[in-house]
């Protein structure tokens, strides 16, 4: 504690003198996300979208005329190994964290850079308790569970009234949450699902729990969970001849669902925020993107955003200290970036949170 | 009853590859009396060499014929054979004679390195192909429930059955088999009587990685995705149908597989997919508390 508080008095009487020693050391920001195990693609949009984003500031000039000094994490999405990489980040004394990409990893994450004193916005972790639970420091540019399940659950109970419902989930922070919040708003719109049940995430053989939606002759599997199941288990289906389409959140959002799933993923539904790609304010840096053959898919774009949020939060009130750029970025927005204009509500949610349907038709997704 | 024909199908398809990677932990157990815990890793350097060999050969997109399929086989037995051998005189042979726990934990660090490397070879990302043998028969239709059997799941318990034959024949009736049972009963005789047992170690662990390699091809044309860290979960539950089945025993590997395949299967579709490992490693324990040498395993005789 008494550490902590000389480090906070250090740092906040360097902010008192002029700029003069700053200009030479660049400021630390860090992106942490799967860049191994079964979400590294995930993690690999990040990586794009964060790099690219310190790129771009630095060629402006960077923030408060001080270079931008950009650490990649992996947390291989493991609640163990986020909890490593934060204690390593906030050691460093990062001024940003971008990331991380599962809930899961983004919330223990949350508890050791609000003790730290270290601002994080993740792009991507949608589950509520993320910002809900955690404290002055959680944001994120993407929107949350309930919201996303508001979407599904209503979807699925006013448009497939008539169809045989399966929820699945694969017991994650993530996923459980997805699952439970659609299942809440598909109940109160009234329509009750014939199976709740839970799947180990993996595994390569769901033939089993296959053939358990087949007997119970389901249409509509709602899948709480990552991409790599989701494509197994429709894949697995469509090889039993079970034709139920699939729906899932976020998290399918990838070229990588695809390559798993084969035709089989053909006409799985998923929420999504509308494609950034196709915002007005992103397209200057799409192009720049596609020029280097990057298709900015996923969460390359949110990323970026992120980045480019704190930098512009940090700009404005002329400090980095985390504290006061968390106060900032709740009071003093909306924001613009290349994910348009972005306010944050007290918690640290974006105030509006915009989840559409996507579809996917061969071997590509867009909006339904 | 349609229902339960169709999950026997998928447990005896999914425990037929859990019993082949179970061969290859009851082999070199037989003969060294120790586990080796990278063989899990074999079976998924196996499962790689087949993908490359089937990309290689212009098949990553679909329909596969028979011809190429057996080429894809062989090379990857053959490649994965290779693998087999340097481990062994790598991390195990140089131990040889040394306190028991070292060639396990020689076993572990072998197992993180073939992870690891091929992690940074390949990509951590998960690698998919399309079926390269699509397509199977409808066994029966009762109450718009229809009961599929795929190529697939045929060739997988015709090749394990086809595996396990041979290699008992091989250990049973061969000179080689000979010299692995004598190696197995008594090493330091063995080898008074000429037999040069490190060649006849070196040869079980080459077999045992040939067989990791038919499971790891297998499980690519069953399943389709193969990540680097598939070896761990497969080994894990090899390795516990080899000890189920009673380790030492080549049947007995077979039906442990097939028991831990069963169990899962069943136990995902009439309870809950979700404990149906726990389902698994009880009976494990039940068994070992009332068979502590396992189903088929036998009773070691002390010698003095």
């Amino acid at each position: 504690m008494l550490t902590r508080r000389l480090l906070l008095g250090a740092t906040a009487s360097t902010l008192a003198l002029p700029a003069l020693a700053q200009n030479r050391t660049p400021i630390k920001i860090a992106c942490a996300g799967p860049m191994t195990g079964s979400n590294a693609a995930a993690g690999d949009q990040m990586k794009t979208g964060a790099l690219q984003a310190v790129a771009d500031i630095i060629a402006r000039g960077g923030v408060l005329g001080r270079q931008l000094a950009l650490s990649i994490e992996d947390d291989a999405c493991d609640p163990r190994q986020a909890v490593s990489v934060a204690n390593k980040l906030a050691g460093q004394r990062v001024a940003l964290v971008a990331g991380h990409y599962c809930s899961g990893s983004s919330i223990p994450a949350s508890a050791v850079y609000r003790e730290e004193g270290v601002l994080q916005i993740s792009p991507a972790s949608t589950n509520p308790k993320y910002t809900d639970e955690g404290g002055w420091n959680t944001f994120r540019v993407c929107g949350r569970d309930d919201q996303q399940g508001m979407v599904a659950g209503t979807y699925i109970a006013r448009t497939l009234r008539d169809k045989r419902v399966a929820l699945l989930h694969d017991n994650s922070a993530y996923g459980k949450g997805l699952a439970d919040e659609t299942k809440k708003a598909m109940n109160a719109a009234g329509k009750q699902e014939i199976l709740y049940t839970a799947y180990t995430a993996g595994e390569s053989d769901y033939n089993a729990l296959v053939s358990r939606l087949k007997q119970e002759r389901i249409e509509v599997i709602y899948l709480g969970g990552y991409y790599r199941e989701a494509g197994l288990i429709i894949r697995q289906a469509k090889e039993q001849g079970l034709n139920a389409t699939l729906i899932g959140g976020d998290a399918l959002v990838t070229n990588e669902f695809w390559g798993i799933s084969g035709a089989a993923g053909e006409g799985s539904l998923m929420t999504f925020s509308s494609d950034p790609r196709k915002r007005a304010t992103a397209a200057a840096v799409v192009r720049a993107f596609r020029a280097r053959n990057v298709d900015p898919e996923g969460y390359v774009l949110y990323t970026y955003g992120a980045v480019q949020i704190w930098a512009a939060a940090a700009e404005k009130i002329r400090s980095v200290d985390a504290r006061k750029v968390a106060d900032a970025l709740k009071r003093q927005g909306p924001w613009n970036s290349v994910l348009g204009s972005t306010a944050f509500t007290p918690k640290g949610d974006v105030t509006v949170p915009d989840y559409v349907f996507y579809v996917w038709r061969n071997g590509t997704y867009a909006e339904m | 009853m349609a229902y339960a024909l169709q999950q026997l199908i998928n447990g005896v398809s999914l425990g037929m590859i859990y019993g082949l990677i179970a061969l290859g932990y009851t082999m070199v157990y037989g003969i060294i009396g120790m586990i080796n815990f990278a063989h899990g890793d074999v079976f998924m350097v196996g499962a790689f060499i087949s993908l490359i060999t089937m990309l290689l050969l212009g098949l990553g997109g679909g329909a596969a014929g028979p011809g190429a399929l057996l080429l894809v086989l062989l090379a990857a037995m053959a490649a994965t054979a290779l693998y087999g051998y340097t481990v062994e005189r790598v991390a195990y042979r140089p131990l040889r004679g040394s306190f028991r726990l070292a060639p396990l934990i020689s076993a572990i660090g072998m197992s993180i390195l073939l992870q690891n490397y091929v992690q940074v070879a390949q990509g951590a990302r998960s690698k998919p192909i399309e079926a390269p043998v699509p397509g199977g028969i409808t066994l029966m239709e009762s109450a718009g429930f229809t009961v599929q059997l795929s190529y697939v799941q045929i060739l997988i318990v015709v090749l394990t059955l086809a595996v396990l034959a041979g290699f008992t024949v091989l250990v049973t009736r061969t000179p080689l088999g000979r010299a692995m049972r004598a190696c197995e009963q008594d090493r330091k005789m063995a080898a008074l009587l000429g037999i040069d047992t490190d060649r006849v170690i070196s040869l079980t662990f080459i077999i045992g990685a040939a067989l990791a390699a038919v499971a790891g091809c297998l499980y690519l044309l069953r399943y389709g995705v193969i990540d680097f860290y598939i070896g761990f979960l497969a080994g894990v539950k090899a390795f516990t149908a080899a000890v189920l089945g009673g380790i030492g025993s080549l049947p007995g590997a077979v039906l442990g597989g097939l028991l831990i395949g069963l169990i899962e299967t069943f136990w995902s579709a009439y309870f809950s997919a979700q404990y149906k490992d726990v389902a698994a490693f009880g009976i494990l324990i039940l068994t070992l508390i009332f068979m502590p040498t396992g189903l088929l395993g036998r009773t070691e005789v002390e010698k003095v």
